[in-house]
């Protein structure tokens, strides 16, 4: 697969090292009522799309930025990547 | 009809005009009792002990493609019970037992070969944990030795024990370990189980669950609906997948695991061997091929395929304890879809919807555990208790902080 790294262009994935559902991002409030439910569902549970899927990806062996690749887990096809701080900058902003 | 040396020896001389298939391809009946989704390993061994451990016989398999076709017939075959911890060690072993008994049981020639299986040792720590491993092991009646590099030579004299990145310092052999014919063991069920009554209905797809005041009635599929007193699933990879149908999400992520095959030579590898410097192991089929895989790929993925860095990464393990490996050719490579679960052990454990059952998050050590994993599903369905060896295999295990973690990875499935 080949990642298009938005400051880089075209990076092999082997470059990359992988986490997971980009709703990661998404840490819950420790403060709210329902924390620990929140934090059992953000640690353990997954939705697990077949299909196009948010995903994080670390250039480990690059700029060691993180991205937030959409990709389709039923093709391997790369729809956008972007870069992970703009991602949560805009999801925060949005609140 | 039953198997054996005389059979195939009075058809031998009758122009084998005698044999007949070794199950039947019904239609789905308008109801059963139990319905299992998924005809893999799992599943088939689910409903074969359904019928001859636990008297259930109005149970059917419903698999959306042809049994044997998703990764019981797609794994590298090997069988163990070399585990470290305690929700995971005895139901390994029961595994292991059910194995040595298997085909005199369902009356079929799986190819269950005891082998042995030798995991490599290549720094103190490495020792350290082994021995560790090897002790837990004993205490739970599996057998466990720990080889001198030495000894390692005299066996594996093929082995690059000098001179090697990561030398060979010895190893932890389970002589018990071993390989089966994979799609053999679904065969082998399927029979078993058709021969007692259940109905095994391939190229029908479930794509949904009748769910009414919180009781499961039944499943949709491409045939229609199909009633049920309890439904069991058993898809692996595509677990996900399915529960989202009863609006259900796992502790799982899908990845894929990539498996090859040289071309065929003559004898050269004795047994398992695992490298364990990197992540590489390798039998050698009874066709002469020496099979063989690594890590999975390490992204979610549901396409039976993977890419490039991995077989890359495969082939370097290989050659660093086996350079022999290099002057063979590769025949053959494809790939399977794995349930890596959270804490890399498995669920067997109802679902929070009366009637709905599930067993799945085998990463890509399920093959082994077929037998036991199917003798305690059954035994789930049956008596709605889990099985003596698989109580720790439950969906609340996270939240209460009861993780099987073998490797230590935590909540990373793609680590473990
Ligand atoms: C390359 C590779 C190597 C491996 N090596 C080993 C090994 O050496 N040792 C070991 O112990 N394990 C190994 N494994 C893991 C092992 O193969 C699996 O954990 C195990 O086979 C999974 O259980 P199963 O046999 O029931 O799965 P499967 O055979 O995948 O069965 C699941 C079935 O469910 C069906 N299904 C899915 N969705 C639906 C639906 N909606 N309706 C109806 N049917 C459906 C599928 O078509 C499939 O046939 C390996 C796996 C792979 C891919």
């Amino acid at each position: 697969m080949i990642i298009d790294h938005p400051l880089l262009g075209p990076r092999d994935s082997a470059e990359f090292t992988y986490l997971g559902d980009a709703r990661l991002l998404d840490r819950p409030d420790p403060q709210s009522e329902t924390a620990a439910a929140e934090f059992h569902d953000y640690g353990y549970i997954r939705d697990n799309p077949a299909g196009w899927h948010e995903e994080l990806w670390f250039h480990e062996a690059g700029d060691r930025s993180w991205l937030v690749v959409t990709r389709n887990t039923l093709t391997h096809e790369i729809r956008e990547v972007r870069l992970a701080r703009d991602v949560a900058r805009e999801r925060r902003a949005k609140g | 009809m039953r198997y054996s040396g005389f059979r195939v020896i009075k058809e031998a001389l009758t122009g084998h005009k005698g044999w007949t298939a070794a199950w039947r391809e019904p239609d789905p009946q308008p109801a059963y009792d139990i319905v299992i989704v998924g005809g893999g390993g799992h599943g088939l061994a689910t409903a074969y002990y359904l019928a001859s451990k636990y008297n259930q016989h109005r149970v059917a398999v419903i698999e959306k493609g042809w049994i044997g076709g998703g990764n019981v017939g797609r794994n590298t075959t090997i069988i163990r019970s070399n585990y470290l911890l305690d929700g995971n060690e005895p139901f390994y072993e029961f595994s292991l037992k059910l194995w040595e008994g298997l085909e005199q049981d369902f009356n079929y020639n799986a190819m269950v070969s005891q082998r042995g299986i030798l995991n490599l040792i290549h720094s103190d720590a490495q020792r350290d944990a082994f021995i560790r491993r090897g002790n837990a092991m004993i205490l739970n009646g599996a057998d466990a030795e720990l080889l001198s590099t030495a000894q390692i030579k005299e066996r594996y004299p093929f082995l690059n024990t000098e001179n090697a990145r990561f030398p060979i310092k010895g190893g932890l052999a389970q002589h018990r370990g071993g390989t089966v014919r994979h799609d053999a063991v679904a065969w082998g069920y399927a029979r078993g189980a058709d021969s007692r009554g259940v109905d095994i209905i391939q190229n029908c797809e479930v794509t949904g669950f009748r769910i009414e005041n919180g009781k499961c009635l039944g499943v949709e599929t491409t045939k229609g609906f199909i009633g049920a007193g309890k439904v069991g699933c058993a898809v692996a990879g595509s677990s996900s997948r399915l529960m989202s149908h009863a609006g259900m999400r796992l502790p799982m992520e899908s990845h894929v695991l990539q498996a090859f095959v040289s071309e065929g030579l003559k004898p050269v590898l004795p047994g398992v061997i695992t490298f364990g410097a990197g992540h590489f192991y390798v039998s050698q089929s009874d066709k002469g091929g020496l099979v063989f895989g690594g890590d999975i790929d390490g992204y979610n993925t549901y396409a039976q395929r993977g890419n490039l860095p991995v077989v890359e990464d495969v082939c370097e393990g290989g050659m660093a304890i086996f350079p022999m490996l290099g002057r063979a050719r590769l025949l053959r490579m494809w790939g399977g879809i794995m349930d890596m679960s959270m804490d890399g052990s498995p669920i067997i454990d109802r679902t929070h919807i009366d009637g709905l059952y599930f067993n799945g998050g085998w990463c890509y050590g399920g093959f082994k555990a077929t037998p036991a994993s199917g003798y305690a599903f059954a035994h789930l369905l049956a008596t709605d208790t889990p099985h003596d060896t698989a109580t720790a295999y439950r969906f609340d295990r996270f939240e209460r902080g009861l993780m099987i973690d073998e490797k230590g990875m935590g909540n990373q499935p793609n680590l473990h």
